[in-house]
């Protein structure tokens, strides 16, 4: 049979409806190319941790029983799970700094605290980390710090890092400030920070330098001092 | 600030920690920390149902009553909790707000209890979490349109209104046809004059017969021009004065001449106008023709008369994004299989397709399912189009119709409910009044035993008194009060049958205005107040039962609406009907009406002094009956 184009697309037309009906009812299964089975279908259910006793952490940690009780309703009202992942933790903090994006800061935040680099925070991990932060020696919190620099943790901090660190902090501050904050400032402040720090001028600060400084430093001993009582 | 993340507040200041190294200029000091009370557990009590917090929960909403230290108010010394007598099941919402920061709206309570609720504890609704605001805003605007359904009745229910202008009332005769006999006249003449402008239209063109002197079948309007033409004259007259009315009775001519109605109107009548001024010359024979079509448009007149078309307009109306999106989509269709079958059918000879517009009706009236058979392919390659074409438009039109037919149901429906709830209205309240007159008795009641009786010896006919106490205390005190202000206002309660008796008995004389109670008119009643109310003597005190109604349908469960009407109240009993007719005037007209949910009772003060020895003072002006609603307090239930 002759079929001019036109007829030859009718044909391929009602062709393909059909092959749709048929793929309707069932009774003709297109070939699937391996890949997503259905079972993806179903989202592993929500990790749920819970955290050691209370008497273990209470020996962990520098807290007393009612201010573990207390942090704990806290950390659980926010996050159910009894883990935070970094999304909710960049949430959680951005609460408090709404002018600005605390995103990055929150990243590196988060590094310092999930110390075992499973990319959740624990309760523990979170306790611990504040325990430090709150109740530690003066050395402690400075190596806390100091740990929360190091980016990559490899024992110094490069002047790449610290530019990170401090960029992250003045995009906190948001747009409206006085003075504007300018492209130059973070890069300035980093360069006071090595004048300061890097005693032996190699480009690197380490923790002794660090510590060293800063037990050296006033200001930053006092300032250390303020977070005393937060709980 | 979330409320949740409150509690993260110590790690964020913690967290500060990092920039404490790098800073170059010293830190602020930390806020002294007064006095770190641990946080303790708050009991608050609704309505017996316990709910336990912690105090900070409650502190992070700081403008909210349990928030702030508006909860003290409601605290309760001897348990040491909050009491809150509200409903606590709505409370529990209000609780999960402050735990969960989120406020949700539970679809089974009603909208005005959790509104109210939500106004006690001081939470805006606004704050309704996404999950539940559509919801809320939904109920919400529903309850708002009954609202207004209900107050709009109830302004049309008030017959007593000041006197209004001559336009007004011609207006709202105009709106509203059964206000009054005439406007009811006007409505169905106006109908029936439409109805008979459209028959005139119709029959018009009717072929009537070949008549005499003449060759062909004429139609009607051509045999008889002279009696079509006196038809629609008369029609025009009538439509084009009852125009002229409507605009000089507008309350707002602008808008009134903007108006879909008005237009319809101007249509309607222009023709005949333009037809007038015309001669009959052969040029614009047609444009007259043509304007004989609009003739037609008076059947929209209809619209005023049904409430069934208007709702169709408004549906049509409000449907117009669903209709569009029909046409839209018949177009798009249209153009497609058009085009195909034009193309598919070149080949064939003698065939109709001859340009793709042309083809454009064979795919209308394909995919409207009509097939008429006027246009049919004749390839195989179009009978395949074509039938394909068929099958999707029954689809395509079948899409948007259920839309725009709910959304009629829907219109309907809330008008029918709009009717019955105030068909309902009425007999509810009537229900209510039946129900509430009963318990009026029992204040009067006792003032009939002669329980109020202080000074039992001025009795001139001893009263029964019998000892048994009323209820309760609470009814005591009530009664007292009641007493109290029988004594002030130098009147008496008196219950309604009694009194309307009273009324249609009595003689025509006015009540008396509605002047405040002039006491000092009686000679010093006071003492004899008892002996008056032992003295009942029956009252005959014109009134008409307009407004004695008028007054009753005023009334509400759970409001006590005071009004200064026209609303004269008598003795109950009828022990002594030997008084004067004028001395029943001595309770006035202007009386109050307390309904609570307990009692009813028509209180009057009273301006006409009470006292079997002062001959009432019957006939002061009255003021009309509109003046009885002039002052109407609400207040809140007893």
């Amino acid at each position: 049979m002759e079929f001019d184009g036109l007829e030859m697309i009718a044909v391929l037309v009602v062709l393909a409806l059909f092959v749709k009906v048929l793929e309707q009812f069932g009774l003709f299964e297109p070939v699937v190319i391996e890949g997503d089975s259905i079972e993806d279908e179903f989202e592993p259910s929500t990790v749920c941790h819970r955290p050691e006793g209370l008497e273990q952490l209470q020996g962990q940690t520098k807290f007393t029983k009612k201010e573990l009780q207390v942090l704990y309703r806290g950390f659980k009202t926010e996050c159910p799970s009894g883990v935070v992942n970094e999304e909710t933790f960049k949430q959680i903090y951005s609460q408090f700094f709404p002018q600005g994006d605390s995103s990055m800061y929150a990243h590196f935040l988060f590094n310092a605290f999930d110390t075992d680099h499973n990319g959740s925070v624990s309760f523990e991990n979170f306790v611990t980390g504040l325990s430090v932060i709150l109740r530690g020696t003066i050395d402690d919190k400075l190596s806390w710090a100091f740990n929360l620099y190091d980016l990559n943790k490899d024992g110094c901090i490069t002047r790449e890092e610290m530019l990170d660190i401090m960029k992250s902090i003045y995009d906190m501050m948001g747009k409206y400030t006085y003075p504007t904050v300018r492209e130059e400032s973070p890069q300035e402040h980093v360069e006071t920070f090595f004048q300061k720090m890097d005693k032996n001028r190699d480009g690197v600060v380490t923790i002794e330098e660090f510590i060293e400084t800063c037990q050296k430093d006033e200001n930053i001993m006092k300032s250390m001092q303020l977070f005393e009582n937060v709980i | 600030m979330a409320a949740g993340v409150a509690a993260w507040l110590p790690f964020a200041r913690a967290a500060a920690i990092g920039w404490m190294p790098v800073a170059n200029c010293p830190m602020p000091l930390a806020p002294g920390d007064k006095n770190k009370k641990q946080d303790e557990l708050i009991i608050l009590n609704v309505s017996g149902r316990r709910f336990q917090t912690w105090k900070n929960t409650l502190e992070r909403f700081p403008d909210t009553l349990l928030g702030s230290t508006e909860k003290e108010f409601f605290f309760h010394e001897e348990s040491k909790e909050y009491f809150f007598d509200r409903d606590p099941d709505i409370f529990r919402n209000v609780l999960n707000f402050y735990r969960t920061g989120k406020l949700h709206y539970p679809r089974h309570e009603c909208i005005s209890a959790y509104d109210e609720e939500l106004a006690f504890f001081g939470i805006i609704p606004e704050i309704i979490g996404d999950c539940c605001y559509e919801e809320y805003k939904d109920r919400k605007r529903e309850n708002a349109e009954r609202l207004m359904d209900d107050s709009d009745s109830e302004n049309k229910a008030e017959g007593n209104l000041p006197s209004r202008t001559c336009r007004q009332t011609m207006w709202r005769a105009f709106e509203n046809p059964h206000t009054s006999t005439l406007a009811l006249v006007f409505y169905y003449v106006t109908g029936f004059f439409i109805a008979v402008s459209v028959i005139t239209n119709v029959v018009e063109t009717v072929p009537c017969g070949i008549g005499p002197g003449d060759v062909k079948d004429l139609p009607c309007g051509e045999r008889y021009v002279v009696a079509f033409f006196c038809l629609d004259t008369a029609c025009v007259m009538i439509f084009t004065v009852e125009y002229l009315l409507r605009l000089f009775a507008a309350p707002s001519r602008y808008r009134f001449m903007r108006s879909v109605m008005s237009i319809i109107d101007v249509v309607a009548i222009m023709p005949y106008y333009i037809g007038l001024v015309m001669t009959n010359n052969e040029d614009v024979s047609g444009a007259f023709v043509t304007l004989r079509v609009f003739r037609v448009f008076r059947i929209f007149k209809f619209s005023r008369h049904s409430q069934g078309l208007r709702i169709l307009g408004y549906t049509l109306k409000s449907c117009a994004s669903e209709l569009g999106f029909l046409l839209f989509s018949l177009t798009m269709a249209i153009i497609i299989f058009a085009t195909v079958m034009f193309y598919a059918e070149k080949g064939s000879t003698h065939s109709k397709f001859t340009s793709i517009p042309a083809s454009f009706w064979y795919t209308i009236v394909t995919m409207t399912t009509l097939g008429y058979g006027d246009m049919v392919p004749k390839t195989i390659a179009g009978k395949i189009f074509g039938s394909i074409c068929s099958l999707s438009g029954v689809l395509v039109i079948a899409l948007p119709v259920p839309v725009i037919v709910s959304n009629f149901s829907r219109i309907y429906h809330q008008n029918q409910r709009a009717d019955k709830r105030r068909a309902q209205k009425k007999a509810r309240l009537a229900r209510i009044k039946i129900a509430k007159t009963g318990n009026a008795n029992a204040y009067l009641q006792i003032k009939r035993n002669g329980l109020m009786n202080e000074a039992l010896e001025l009795t001139r006919t001893p009263q029964q008194q019998s000892l048994n106490k009323p209820g309760s205390a609470v009814a005591r005190q009530h009664h007292h009060l009641l007493h109290c202000l029988e004594r002030t206002t130098n009147h008496e309660l008196l219950d309604e049958p009694v009194y309307e008796q009273n009324c249609l008995e009595g003689s025509m004389q006015n009540c008396p205005s509605t002047h405040s109670p002039s006491l000092s008119s009686e000679s010093g009643t006071t003492s004899t107040c008892c002996s008056r109310r032992s003295n009942k003597k029956s009252t005959h005190l014109p009134n008409s039962s307009v407004s004695a109604a008028h007054l009753r349908s005023m009334q509400e469960l759970s409001t006590i609406h005071i009004q200064s009407g026209e609303q004269a109240s008598f003795n109950t009993s009828r022990s002594s009907l030997n008084d004067k007719s004028e001395e029943g005037l001595r309770i006035n007209c202007k009386s109050s009406q307390i309904a609570t949910a307990i009692i009813s009772i028509p209180t009057p003060p009273g301006t006409t002094p009470e006292g079997e020895h002062q001959p009432a003072i019957p006939n002061q002006s009255s003021t009309s009956m509109e003046a009885a609603s002039c002052n109407i307090v609400k207040v809140s239930a007893l």
